[in-house]
């Protein structure tokens, strides 16, 4: 069992409050990650629970076990850097069994865990080559196989894709989560890329200025965001936010009225691109003013205005939309975020 | 050797002659100092010189060697280098550690005055010395001339193996740490084998600003003379030949000890490539 509790840790460095009461409880076996902007914090918290960074408040239990003031070696853990730390004066073997060596595993059981670990990660014909040898995406299975082989309690991987190109990030990702799913470790993983944190995660934590934004699954996090920079940040499209005034718990928009959660006062409403559809002419509708249409393919990106305000909408590969032209949208009332503005929180 | 074999003519002749005239720039000088050491007494002085050594004997060799002092002077050389890499190494790779791992109060000035240190002209500290060391027993002894030169080079240890350090990614250090090691064996296991090359040229540095530093070293000894300081003191009432002789002992020692560390010096495991 590595269940890990984070328990309201925070951390300052100088007058800079870097984490502020952060936590976060993460089931054994589960894989969390955390997602957030550079600067948000998610490093330093992994950090902390690698025991890299000392927390300067709260807690970190692994297991059971508390672990504050323990050096790095005694949590039990392993983990992936992002510019992947492989040992360039030893071989990939070497590397591998790096963790094992200096458990003082007998020389059997290394070779038998250095074997395994690379055959995951499909490094077996590099084994006596120097990482300088290697490409950056054999070096990240370099470094992922040297955590794997000490089959640690906890997986700590920071941004491990972040410095491969755009193609071999998509296969290392999806091979990682078949590598992960199969190891069953508890892994936390930090990325600013959400297509990373939606693909790879049971459960994302999306931070934003020290804090834990919200945590949940990747669908909930997507059709629910609790806050408007969760919205704002996961899509792409970005969530559109729409300002209205409700009038005796109405929200007009255009021909459309929409029950609001409030009675009267100022609401932003919260529209994800493809919850809207281009309705039929004869259907009451939200009045959208097209300005650039962009055919992506898989989807035509419509970007205009409702009511003045700057609307993404995504709209089938086959819409027949021309720009500057008008069209009406409908929209389903149960997927769409209500955002109180003074508190940029979601109402339910 | 494919990069040249496929290189055009042109660029061929040029690479080439470019290895030729660096080599010769270094082994001409050496090789006439060594051409009038073995000469003898009669070549130093033959106008024009022959360029290929007819009457070389080890004679002049042989007698310089003889005369009293030298292979004294010789050893005190060695000893006070050898000492000076080792305090120099010793001393100036953790500092440079320090410098360039951790941020404390004072850093900068810190660095700034280890430099300073080089701002006090060797007259002025190897005076006041002499009488420090006699009253404390260093004095004519090769470990203070070599405590003064590790003051000449300590500076400069510090500060390229700051930058040695440097550019040695603390993430190496951090994955040693999560996978096993304490701070100690991850310096052991990962830092320092990557460190050696720089290591290596600190050490040479040190080792050349001791062989050849006559100064203290003259003002320091009377009888335990380093090879300098003794030479310093002899060749200008030697016969010529000799003192080719005495210069050719100067610059082996040197080129033997660089020629000793080339390995790890070379020894890059392409730290800086990504």
């Amino acid at each position: 069992m590595a269940d890990i509790v984070i328990d309201r840790v925070t951390k300052t460095f100088g007058a800079h409050q870097a984490l502020q009461e952060i936590s976060l409880t993460v089931a054994d076996g589960e894989f969390v990650a955390l997602l957030g902007p550079s600067g948000c914090g998610k490093t330093t918290l992994l950090r902390i629970i690698a025991g890299l960074e000392t927390e300067t408040g709260g807690a970190i239990m692994i297991g059971g076990r508390r672990m504050n003031g323990l050096p790095p070696r005694e949590r039990g853990l392993a983990m992936v850097f992002q510019n992947y730390a492989v040992f360039p004066h030893m071989t990939v073997a070497e590397n591998v069994g790096f963790g094992l060596a200096m458990q003082k595993q007998p020389q059997a059981v290394i070779d038998r865990q250095v074997r395994k670990a690379a055959g995951l990660l499909h490094i077996e014909p590099y084994l006596d080559r120097y990482p300088g040898k290697l490409s950056g995406g054999q070096r990240q299975r370099v470094a992922v196989a040297r955590a794997l082989a000490v089959e640690p309690a906890v997986l700590l991987m920071d941004e491990p894709l972040s410095n491969l190109d755009a193609l071999l990030r998509l296969e290392m990702r999806t091979e990682l989560k078949a590598v992960l799913r199969e190891a069953g470790t508890t892994t936390i993983y930090v990325t600013h890329d959400q297509t990373e944190a939606m693909g790879l995660a049971d459960r994302i934590a999306v931070m934003y200025g020290g804090k834990v934004d919200q945590v949940g699954t990747p669908l909930e996090i997507y059709a629910r965001p609790q806050t408007r920079f969760v919205g704002s940040f996961i899509g792409n499209p970005p969530m559109n936010f729409i300002k209205c005034d409700a009038v005796d718990g109405v929200v007009t928009l255009g021909a459309l009225q929409l029950a609001s959660p409030i009675g009267n006062g100022a609401i932003e409403l919260g529209l994800r691109g493809e919850d809207a559809h281009i309705a039929s002419p004869q259907v009451e509708a939200v009045p959208f003013d097209v300005r650039v249409v962009e055919p992506m393919g898989s989807h035509v990106l419509l970007t205009g205005s409702i009511m003045g305000q700057q609307v993404r909408i995504v709209a089938p590969p086959t819409a027949d939309v021309k720009p500057q032209s008008q069209v009406g949208l409908t929209i389903d009332p149960a997927r769409l975020t209500w955002i109180d503005p003074a508190t940029s929180r979601a109402i339910r | 050797m494919k990069t040249v074999s496929t290189m055009p003519t042109a660029r061929r002749w040029l690479f080439w002659s470019g290895v030729a005239l660096l080599c010769a720039w270094v082994l001409l000088p050496i090789y006439l100092v060594a051409l009038g050491a073995f000469g003898g007494r009669m070549a130093v002085f033959r106008w024009p010189k022959s360029l290929w050594p007819g009457d070389a004997s080890l004679a002049a060799m042989q007698t310089f060697l003889a005369v009293e002092g030298v292979t004294r002077a010789f050893t005190n050389s060695l000893i006070a280098a050898g000492l000076t890499v080792l305090f120099s190494v010793l001393l100036g790779a953790p500092a440079g550690y320090a410098l360039a791992r951790d941020q404390f109060k004072g850093a900068t000035a810190y660095r700034l005055l280890v430099l300073l240190t080089r701002a006090f002209p060797l007259a002025i500290l190897a005076l006041p010395l002499t009488v420090s060391f006699i009253r404390v027993g260093l004095y004519d002894t090769p470990l203070g001339v070599a405590l003064i030169h590790t003051v000449l080079a300590l500076p400069f240890a510090a500060l390229v193996t700051q930058s040695l350090f440097m550019g040695i990614p603390r993430e190496y250090e951090e994955a040693a740490w999560v996978f096993g090691c304490t701070r100690w064996q991850a310096f052991r296991k990962v830092v320092l084998p990557l460190a050696v090359p720089g290591l290596a040229a600190t050490a040479i540095f040190a080792f050349v600003i001791s062989w050849n530093e006559v100064f203290a070293a003259s003002i320091l000894t009377v009888r335990e003379r380093t090879l300098t300081a003794y030479l310093l003191a002899v060749l200008s009432e030697s016969p010529l030949h000799y003192r080719f002789a005495g210069g050719l002992l100067l610059i082996v020692p040197s080129v033997a000890f660089i020629f000793a560390v080339r390995k790890y010096l070379f020894a890059v495991w392409g730290v800086g490539s990504k």
